[in-house]
């Protein structure tokens, strides 16, 4: 069943907000949007609507977690961390305090409302913050996971969230282990390592290949920081062409960590999909038609790459 | 209150102050000067922290927005005995828990890092937010520069404290009318605070920052305010207690040499 990672996001933290009295959550007016009502609807007494202020409401999780409470502070992607970038550096990962950002409508596919909107340099600027932890689920059970993982882990992280609908990745009695990479395919020579929704374009693009006679290797990669650099590694080991689609800037997201991580670990030639500019307003499906990021722009640019 | 114990602990407090700028060769001894009346009655007579509850969130907590003045704090703290007075000599220098802005995680009895200016106040709201859902007593205080108030994030905090009502908030304007480079009214202006504060919903409060009956009085009735927050707008001298640094910006973030340290600890000590 179709559902977006964010409404996912909502039922789980919904259910979380009921289990657990020290969970609260905060929103910057977009409750609606990011799901956080439905969290909202189940203990009123433990939401805290700050407004349109995002780097007080950072500040406040802050507070919230030096008191000993689990706040999960959610927004658009865009201003959850560029808006509150220097707090969530300074008043959260710094002292290591215990608050979940969760960037919703993250990517182009935020869609009609432009270029203001698609964070496409989130991870980037996330990933960077000493003691952060990334996420970037690409499915409903994925985003309920990595939900739980975070509620319970003690640690100050990031969770990045869309807002289109996606089709199931996973079974929904697959057991997780949030700190591994999914193989989700077994192919040869090439793999594509992807995150969120450019999941279901690097299976369709798998799919697509399959019909030339090529089989790839589809690693799901939710845990972006800290990462699963043994699974990653291994992958990497294993093939001789390595790909990486991700729904944001080439530089300092997916294919910038795996870059990384190839360099230091076993060298691969490395092909990054991804924005190599900002986008424009536009539906979701028509923005990564026109940005090459669904199956059929995967599958094309891998073939270019490949020269075939 | 007993003004005489007070105006002793105070004494000692600036003399750390200046003690551990000296020793560093860097940090803020004007701000942290200027506001240690304040801090003295907030610690020795308000706040319920001691050596034996520092470790507990299950007190009064304090956050100094202001985190430049940390020197001030940690004289604070070492004056109540959570720290002990000889690791003052370690401010700023490698491998100490004193780092030049306040961290929370060094030292049971600093209740949240700070330095960034700002930032401060929305930590503290948060705290509200949080003795409210405990259902407890306990009283939040925020220590706020002037200066800093010039921070756009003062003002989303102070809105969001308002709106919710945090009469278990307290904040302090350090109100002495300057900052790095110059006066505050030369800069950009963030008076005059009470209408501010009030127009966000707060009760408000004007003092002599100086004046241990006046600290101690605006303390006890915000404390006993109901449905609002309270600011207390403290007017201050910069560098208070050192006649060369009085009202001085340049002793913003100076450190004083040996010859001026010595004038000071004389200034102080005759005070």
């Amino acid at each position: 069943m179709a559902k977006a990672t964010r409404e996912a996001y909502g039922e789980e933290l919904a259910r979380l907000v009921a289990e657990n009295p020290k969970i609260c959550v905060l929103d910057a007016d977009l409750a609606g949007s990011t799901n956080s009502i439905k969290a909202a609807k189940v203990a009123p007494e433990r939401f805290f609507d700050m407004g349109i202020a995002e780097a007080n409401m950072v500040g406040v999780a802050a507070g919230l977690a030096a008191s000993g409470y689990i706040p999960f502070a959610s927004s658009f992607a865009m201003f959850a961390t560029g808006r509150a970038w220097e707090q969530i550096r300074n008043s959260v990962a710094y002292p290591h305090l215990n608050v979940k950002i969760v960037g919703s409508h993250s990517g182009i596919t935020v869609g009609e409302d432009g270029v203001t909107h698609q964070a496409i340099e989130d991870m980037a600027i996330m990933r960077n913050i000493t003691g952060l932890e990334v996420y970037v689920p690409c499915d409903q059970y994925e985003t309920k996971a990595v939900i739980r993982h975070v509620a319970q882990s003690g640690n100050p992280c990031y969770v990045r969230l869309g807002r289109s609908k996606v089709e199931d990745v996973f079974a929904e009695d697959y057991e997780f282990d949030i700190t591994k990479i999914n193989v989700l395919r077994r192919g040869e020579k090439i793999a594509v390592f992807a995150c969120g929704l450019m999941v279901q374009s690097a299976l369709e693009a798998a799919e697509m290949l399959k019909k030339d006679g090529i089989n790839i290797t589809v690693v799901d990669v939710c845990a972006i920081k800290p990462c699963d650099e043994e699974g990653i590694t291994e992958i990497l080991r294993t093939h001789d062409t390595i790909f990486t689609v991700e729904e944001h800037s080439v530089t300092g997201g997916l294919g910038s960590m795996i870059c990384e991580l190839a360099a230091e670990k076993c060298p691969r030639l490395v092909h990054r999909i991804g924005m190599y500019g900002f986008a424009e307003s536009g539906s979701w499906s028509e923005l990564l038609h026109e940005y090459r990021l669904d199956g059929e722009g995967v599958c094309g640019q891998i073939k270019e790459k490949l020269e075939m | 209150m007993n003004t005489e114990s007070l105006m002793k602990h105070a004494k000692n407090i600036r003399k750390n102050i200046i003690k551990q700028v000296s020793n560093a060769k860097s940090g803020h001894p004007g701000g942290s000067l200027g506001a240690a009346d304040i801090l003295t009655v907030l610690y020795f007579n308000v706040m319920d922290i001691t050596k034996e509850n520092a470790h507990s969130l299950d007190r009064d907590r304090f956050v100094l927005s202001k985190g430049h003045a940390s020197p001030l704090l940690y004289a604070v703290l070492a004056e109540k005995g959570i720290i002990p007075e000889e690791e003052l000599m370690t401010f700023r220098k490698m491998n100490s828990r004193l780092q030049g802005h306040p961290d929370m995680n060094e030292i049971d009895g600093i209740d949240m890092t700070t330095g960034s200016l700002g930032q401060g106040l929305s930590a503290s709201v948060g705290m509200a937010l949080a003795n409210r859902l405990e259902k407890n007593s306990h009283r939040i205080y925020c220590l706020i520069g002037d200066g800093e108030a010039e921070e756009g994030q003062i003002w989303e905090a102070a809105m969001a404290a308002g709106h919710y009502k945090l009469d278990n908030l307290c904040a302090v304007i350090d109100e002495n009318g300057l900052q790095i480079d110059g006066k505050t009214s030369d800069i950009v202006s963030p008076a005059p605070f009470e209408d501010k504060f009030r127009a966000f919903g707060w009760n408000v409060l004007s003092i002599d920052g100086h004046d241990y009956e006046q600290i101690y009085d605006a303390f006890m009735k915000a404390k006993k305010m109901k449905g609002k927050p309270t600011c207390i707008v403290a007017k201050t001298i910069k560098g208070k207690g050192v006649s060369y640094m009085e009202n001085e910006a340049g002793w913003h973030g100076k450190a004083p040499d040996a010859e001026l340290t010595e004038v000071a600890l004389r200034d102080l000590e005759g005070n």
